[in-house]
Formats: structure tokens, C-alpha cells, sequence
């Protein structure tokens, strides 16, 4: 078929040999370098944003896997606690005497009251709980690991520490150009401000000591705008001068030298090169001798505990858990599953198999491919409008939130059960439909099993997503406050793990920032957890034709 | 327009006795009657006009170039055209002299009779027991449970694959070999004890062993059975049918005798065909 008589430019050999050509390759190789170089960057980029992700939490949300405890020792009095009805007694009280016990010397009401605050105000119930679980200890001395408060749950962790900072920075920076004009210094132990004060008759008159210091040590700061120095003379320098005009009365009405005592976080600044207070959630500096004591007798402890699993929500962190949010949204995900799976596999079995190919149901898959990409927090507003308005369903129940995410659940798998239904091949079908199965026996016989892994992984990936969502169930209010988990159902008031991680970023405890981590850890297990049953189901069922 | 085709019995279906004459041999009832039949895809016709009479417990052979609408036809005779949207028969089509398009014909009851065998092979990915006995159970042929076993060994043996799966009958159909997978599927479609199969090229994609046993299969098969028969090959047509059917570009050019459609052709493009000199 080929001409012979072609032109030489066509039928000359290419030269794989020249310059050219070799040049070529050279680029080729190159570019083709070049392009795997921006895939592994690109892909080393998440991984190593990933990681940060996963190790910032964890190092942030471990220390809430465990809890320090305090060992108490009680005497479970059967005077106190009668045997018949022991969750009646005065925990409180016997909780309060026996740790009291073990420090008899501390009396007065004011420092027991901040001794008491180590242990957690949760430590009656648990002691009751213990008591009613094992009513034969009555009339026993038993050990009792009862948490301690946030405080000192978080001090024993090493998250904070006993002193903190007294001074912000730009009192520190005011400071240091005091200290540069060389008016400091510290002759007897207490450091002093060397400044030119006019000792105004009528002032002095009156008293007004104070008013003349400040306004003499105002000089200092001539372009100061801030207040950042008006407390770093101290509070008894009006009271040094006073005795300076007493011991000088000749000076009243003359512009005099005086050192005046700074104020003692500066002073401390001064003198020893930093300056630090009390760490404000401690009540005195007490607690941490009485503390320590409890430290070096062996009764603190922090064991690893599933208290974080299997705790209801609390408004003491040390206490708080996610069983409330576990079995929300455990129950929101079954009521998701149990409406978005059948409706949507009936959906995208009909639309894919038995629906005529027109404009309608044209119309009907764009909208649906839509719907999967409406903001969440929409589906949150419908449930509102709709189901708790309209349908009168009660307010923050697992019911409302699975409705609410099946709707955003549905367009996910209908797309997915589509997909699995197309790759089933035609020549399965025709099979069937060859040796006389109708159309629904084709169907359910053969296409659907072999589209099931597929359809398994889709409806999985929608739960995962579910699983992670907060608008909607902040709309409809599924992040009720569950102190316990007796009353779960799916009418009942509940929360949900990504709302509890809401609620639990939003409080001020400092407890609660390693709960929040830690919980975000339990969201990402069962989010892998579910990601892994979907490979595995893949793999699993996957068959080859 | 019958004219137009050369068609030798276009219009003019031969009855039992005229066949006789012809051909004494072939003196069979007439199991599938079509007449005028026409198929569009769409816009697209793809069959026209093609009146064929298809004889009892015998093998025809469909030949003719690709696209020429040789598949087509065929699904026309268990309305596999049904499934795709676009397609539209008119004609008629009579299996033992009942229309097949008319309403009140069940097609599911209509594909238990008429069974086929798909070009490729294409168990469904089962174990070779379900594979069989799937026909059979979705149609309520089987009292019991013996009863089924019975089919499916019956049913594999006709199709001469039970002494090869004898021992792995839970094996699944699709770790089978192509030629197996074939015959397997033969063994499913007469489980359901259909009167005629439909082949579409069922060895395309087989090796010549595989293909013997397969035609060797064919000849024993047209005792109880009517069978369609698509190929390419002109050996196996010439081998396995006793009639012959030439389509060309959507016509039916040509039917009759094997011996006499490859001898002596009438039509000038039947013998261009058989003789390789285009298609
Ligand atoms: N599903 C379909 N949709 C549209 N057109 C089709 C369809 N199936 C077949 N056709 C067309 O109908 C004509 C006949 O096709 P058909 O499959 O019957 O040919 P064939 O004789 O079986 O060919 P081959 O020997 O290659 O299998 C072809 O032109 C083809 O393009
Ligand atoms: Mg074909």
C-alpha cells in the first residue's frame, strides 16, 4: 500500500543520533523528573502537615487518657451510711472528714476550704457509686482513688505550672527605660527610685502625698501614652514621703531629692531578674505543701484510665467524658444509616436501572450531584424549619440529627451506588436477562451483589462524613449538656462527639484543652476505624470477571 | 424493496412440503416464522424487511460481514432488543406459530424457551453448581433439591463439561477456562430446557479444541433442540448447520441448504462472500 516514490524528506530516516534529537531526550527526561518532583512535594507537603496535625494532638490530648488520682483512705462508717439505703448517706461529709484527716493540723475554715478544693468535687459520687456497688465494704476501711481537681489534675501533668509571670512585657519594657535613666537602686534590700518631687504647700497641706509622687514619677515617662507604669511605685512611697516632709519640714514649698520603694514585682524584677506570682488558679501558696505532702506519701497517681470513654459529659473537666457524645452520635449515625442506605440504594437503583433516559430524570441526577454539594449547615436550617418546626419532633435528639445528616448522607451514596451499579458489566445482566430473570430478579440476583463492595465503601465514606459534621447538629441543638448516660434513646436530648469538641473548645478550664484534643483523637480513630472496614470490605468482596 | 434485495425467498416462505421438494433431507417443521421484520436503533435501521423461516431441531447458520445485522436478528427472536432503549422491532415474529410480540407474551417465559449463548463467555461469578442452576430455580423446574442436582448434572453432562468439573462443582464458573466458561454457559441455557438456543459466535474466542468440542456439542444438541448459530467462520457453518442464512448490510440476501448456499450460491454477493472476496 505504501507509495514508494514519497518525498526524501518523508522517507529519510529520523537521525536518533543528532544533537537534536538527543537534546530532546535530555528534556524529556527532565520534564518527566520535574513532574514526579512537584507529585512527591505536593504529596510530602500533606504528609507533613498531617503528621504536625496528629502529633499536636496527641501531644496535646494524651495526658487525657489518664487521670490523677488521690488515694483516700475511709472508714465507711455503717452509723453514716445505713446498709439498706446506701446511696442516701452524706458522701460529702465523709469524703470531707477523711480527707481532712490527713491533715489534722490544718484548722480554721478558710484553709480547709482551699484544702478541699485538691480533690475533685466529683469525689462524693464516686465514693457512692463505689459504696453501692459494694455494700459488703460497709463498716470497713476501704481505699478509694477519688481525682483530684483541674488544677492540680493539670499541675501533677506538668501543663501548669505553679508560678507564672507577674509582668506583661510592656511593663517589662517600661521598666528596663527606668532602668536605663540610673534613678534604680537597692541600698537596703528593697529597691528604690531616686526622683526630683516639688513639694507643693498646698498639697503637702492637704495630704495629698500620693498625688505629688505620681506626678513627680511621672516625669520619667514624658511620651509615655500607656499606663503601663502607674503601678510600678509602690504603695507606701506617699507614706515615705510623708515621713520625709516630717523629718524635713523646711523643704515644704522646694523642690527636693527623695527616694521612694517600688512596688514589689518590680522590685523583685530588679533585684533578681525576674518577677512571678502565684498561678491565680491555685488559692494559696499552702495548697502546694499540703499537696506535695499527699505527692511524697504515695497517694497521687495517674493511671491510664477509660474514664475518658466511659464518663458523661461534666462541668469539671477532670471528670468529663465522651460517653454521652459516643452514644449520640452513635445513635444518629444508625438513624442516618437505617433511612439514607435503603432509600438511597432504592434511589440509585431505580434512576440507574429502571429509569427511562429524559429530560426529567436528567434534571433529577444534576440535582442530586447538587445536593451533594450543599453546605451542610443548609441541611442544618431544613431540619429546623422541617422537622422540628412542621413535623414537631423533639428538640436535640439523635432522631432529628440522623434525619438531618441522611439528607446529607443520601447524595453520597446514591452517587456511589450508581457508580458501583454502572461498573457491574453489561454482559452479567444479559446473562441474566438470557436465561429468563425479569428485570427485579437481575437485579437483586446478580447486579446488586456484585455492586455491594462498592456500594459498602460509598454508604461508609457518607457515615464518616456525617460522623464528622457540627453545623447541622449545632442547629438543631444536638449538643445538649449530658451529665449521664442512663436516659440515652433516640428521643432523648444528646450530644454528639464533633459537638462535645465544640462545647469543649468553648470552655475556660484548662482541662478541658487536653479533652478537647483527646477527643478530637476519638473522632480520627473511628473515622479510620470506619475508612479501614471500608478497605477491608473492598478487598474482601471484590470480585474479578 | 424485495426485489431490490435478490432475497431467494423473500416474502416467499417455503412450507413444509415445498421444502421436501427441494430439499428431502430438511422436510422439518417450521419452529421460528419471521416476516417483515425491521429493527431501528434510534434513527438508525439496522434490519430490513428480512422474512426468514427457521426449521425444527435443526441448526442455521447466520453468516455475513461485520455489522450486517446478523446479532441483531437474533436478539429479535428472545427479545433481547427489548432491553436497549433506543431499538424498535415491527414484523412479525412466530415461535410454533404464536406471535412473540404480541402484549399478552410473557418475555421472561419466552427467554426460559429461547435461550442464548453470548459471544463471550460470561458466567455469572457464582460457583458452576449456581451458575446452572440458576435457569432452573428462578423458573421453578426443580421440586426438590435432587430434582436440581439432577438438571445440573444433566444439563452439564449435554454440554460435555461434567467429567472435567465433576469434583469442584462450588468452584466459581469464572475460574474456569474460556472454552470451559463456554460450555458452561451452554449447560446454563439448556437448563432451563428451552426448545431453541441462540449462539452468537460462541468460539470466537476459542481455540480449536475447545471449538471441536463445542460444534461436536452443536451436532448433538439439534436432536431436541432448534439452534441459531452466528459465525465467522465458514468451516463452522459449513461443518455444524444444515441451513444457511447470508445477511448483508441489513438484508437477508440469501437462505437455503448449507451444501447448496456454499456450492452453489444464487446471489451474486453470497458467493463474493464465501469466497473471501470482500467482508
Ligand atoms: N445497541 C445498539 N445501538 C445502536 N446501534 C446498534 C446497536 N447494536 C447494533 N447496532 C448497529 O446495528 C447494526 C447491526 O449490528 P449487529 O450487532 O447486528 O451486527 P453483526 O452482524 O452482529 O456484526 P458482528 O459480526 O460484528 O457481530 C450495526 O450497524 C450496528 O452499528
Ligand atoms: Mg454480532
Amino acid at each position: 500500500m505504501t507509495d514508494v516514490t514519497t518525498s526524501a524528506a518523508v522517507s529519510a530516516r529520523h537521525d536518533w543520533a543528532s544533537n537534536a534529537a538527543k537534546r530532546r531526550v535530555k528534556s524529556r527526561y527532565a520534564k518527566d523528573r520535574r513532574l514526579q518532583m512537584y507529585g512527591i512535594a505536593a504529596i510530602g507537603f500533606a504528609m507533613i502537615l498531617l503528621g504536625i496535625l496528629i502529633t499536636s494532638l496527641f501531644y496535646a490530648g494524651y495526658v487525657a487518657f489518664s487521670t490523677t488520682k488521690v488515694e483516700l483512705g475511709v472508714y465507711l462508717d455503717s452509723k453514716q451510711i445505713d446498709p439498706k439505703t446506701p446511696e442516701k448517706a452524706n458522701y460529702r461529709k465523709i469524703v470531707r472528714n477523711a480527707f481532712l484527716g490527713y491533715f489534722p493540723n490544718v484548722k480554721g475554715r478558710k484553709e480547709q476550704r482551699n484544702l478541699l478544693k485538691i480533690i475533685s468535687s466529683g469525689a462524693p459520687f464516686i465514693l457512692r457509686d463505689y459504696v453501692v456497688d459494694n455494700p459488703d465494704q460497709i463498716g470497713k476501711l476501704v481505699k478509694v482513688q477519688v481525682p483530684v481537681s483541674d488544677p492540680f489534675d493539670q499541675l501533677y501533668k506538668g501543663v501548669i505550672p505553679r508560678q507564672i509571670d507577674a509582668l506583661s512585657f510592656d511593663r517589662i519594657d517600661t521598666f528596663e527605660g527606668l532602668r536605663q535613666q540610673g534613678v534604680l537602686s537597692a541600698p537596703d534590700g528593697r529597691t528604690v527610685v531616686k526622683m526630683t518631687v516639688f513639694l507643693d504647700p498646698e498639697r503637702v497641706s492637704a495630704g495629698q502625698f500620693s498625688a505629688i509622687a505620681n506626678e513627680a514619677f511621672k516625669a520619667f515617662f514624658p511620651q509615655a501614652r500607656n499606663t503601663a507604669f502607674v503601678e510600678i511605685l509602690g504603695g507606701d512611697a506617699a507614706k515615705r514621703l510623708q515621713a520625709f516632709v516630717e523629718a524635713n519640714p523646711d523643704m515644704v514649698g522646694k523642690t527636693a531629692e527623695v527616694s521612694l520603694p517600688i512596688s514589689t514585682n518590680y522590685d523583685n524584677l530588679f533585684r533578681t531578674g525576674e518577677a512571678k506570682v502565684r498561678n491565680p488558679r491555685f488559692a494559696s501558696d499552702n495548697v502546694f505543701v499540703w499537696f506535695d505532702a499527699l505527692v511524697t506519701q504515695d497517694l497521687v497517681s495517674t493511671p491510664f484510665t477509660w474514664e475518658l470513654f466511659f464518663n458523661a459529659d461534666s462541668r469539671f473537666p477532670e471528670l468529663a467524658g465522651l460517653a454521652g457524645a459516643i452514644s449520640g452520635s452513635a445513635l444518629a449515625l444508625l438513624v442516618c444509616f437505617l433511612i439514607s442506605f435503603p432509600v438511597g440504594i432504592a434511589g440509585a437503583i431505580y434512576l440507574e436501572e429502571f429509569a427511562p433516559k429524559n429530560r426529567y430524570t436528567d434534571i433529577i441526577e444534576v440535582n442530586i450531584n447538587n445536593l451533594a454539594a450543599v453546605p451542610s449547615v443548609v441541611f442544618g436550617l431544613l431540619g429546623l424549619a422541617v422537622f422540628l418546626n412542621v413535623f414537631g419532633l423533639p428538640r436535640s435528639a439523635p432522631i432529628v440529627g440522623g434525619m438531618v445528616l441522611s439528607l446529607m448522607t443520601l447524595p453520597t451514596i446514591i452517587v456511589a451506588t450508581r457508580a458501583a451499579l454502572k461498573a457491574v458489566p453489561p454482559s452479567i445482566r444479559e446473562a441474566a436477562l438470557g436465561v429468563g430473570a425479569s428485570k427485579h430478579q437481575m437485579v437483586l440476583h446478580h447486579v446488586l451483589p456484585l455492586a455491594l463492595p462498592g456500594i459498602l465503601t460509598g454508604t461508609i465514606i457518607g457515615l464518616a462524613q456525617a460522623l464528622g459534621e457540627t453545623a447541622p447538629l449545632l442547629l438543631i441543638g444536638m449538643n445538649a449538656f449530658i451529665p449521664s448516660v442512663e436516659n440515652i434513646g433516640i428521643m432523648q436530648p444528646a450530644t454528639a462527639l464533633p459537638t462535645q469538641i465544640f462545647a469543649w473548645a468553648d470552655s475556660p478550664e484548662r482541662g478541658f484543652v487536653s479533652r478537647t484534643s483527646a477527643a478530637i483523637l476519638v473522632l480520627l480513630g473511628f473515622l479510620a476505624i470506619m475508612n479501614a472496614i471500608a478497605i477491608f470490605l473492598r478487598q474482601r468482596f471484590e470480585r474479578k470477571w | 424493496m424485495n426485489d431490490a434485495t435478490g432475497s431467494v425467498n423473500a416474502g416467499i416462505p417455503l412450507s413444509a412440503e415445498e421444502m421436501s421438494k427441494i430439499a428431502p433431507g430438511l422436510a422439518h417443521d417450521i419452529k421460528i416464522k419471521s416476516s417483515d421484520v425491521e429493527v431501528h436503533y434510534g434513527d438508525k435501521q439496522a434490519l430490513f424487511d428480512v422474512n426468514l423461516d427457521i426449521p425444527a431441531n435443526q441448526v442455521i447458520a447466520l453468516i455475513g460481514p461485520s455489522g450486517c445485522g446478523k446479532s441483531t436478528y437474533m436478539r429479535c427472536l428472545n427479545r433481547m432488543n427489548d432491553t436497549i432503549d433506543i431499538a424498535r422491532v415491527t414484523g412479525t415474529i412466530e415461535i410454533d406459530g404464536v406471535d412473540i410480540y404480541q402484549k399478552k407474551i410473557d418475555v421472561v417465559e419466552l427467554r426460559a424457551r429461547v435461550g442464548m449463548v453470548f459471544q463471550k463467555p460470561n458466567p455469572f461469578p457464582k460457583s458452576i453448581f449456581e451458575n446452572v442452576a440458576y435457569g432452573p430455580k428462578i423458573h421453578g423446574l426443580a421440586a426438590s433439591k435432587s430434582d436440581m442436582e439432577e438438571i445440573v448434572v444433566e444439563s452439564l453432562t449435554k454440554a460435555g463439561l461434567f467429567d472435567e468439573v465433576k469434583d469442584r462443582l462450588e468452584a466459581p464458573g469464572t475460574g474456569l477456562s474460556g472454552g470451559q466458561q463456554q460450555r458452561l454457559c451452554i449447560a446454563r441455557a439448556i437448563a432451563t430446557k428451552p426448545e431453541v438456543i441462540l449462539m452468537d459466535e460462541p468460539c470466537s474466542a476459542l481455540d480449536p479444541i475447545a471449538t471441536a468440542k463445542i460444534e461436536e456439542l452443536i451436532d448433538e444438541l439439534k436432536q431436541n433442540y432448534t439452534i441459531v448459530i452466528v459465525t465467522h467462520s465458514m468451516q463452522q457453518a459449513a461443518r455444524v448447520s444444515q441451513m444457511t442464512a447470508f445477511f448483508h448490510l441489513g438484508y437477508l440476501v440469501e437462505v437455503g441448504e448449507t451444501d447448496q448456499i456454499f456450492t452453489n450460491p444464487q446471489d451474486k454477493r453470497t458467493q463474493d462472500y464465501i469466497t473471501g472476496r470482500f467482508g
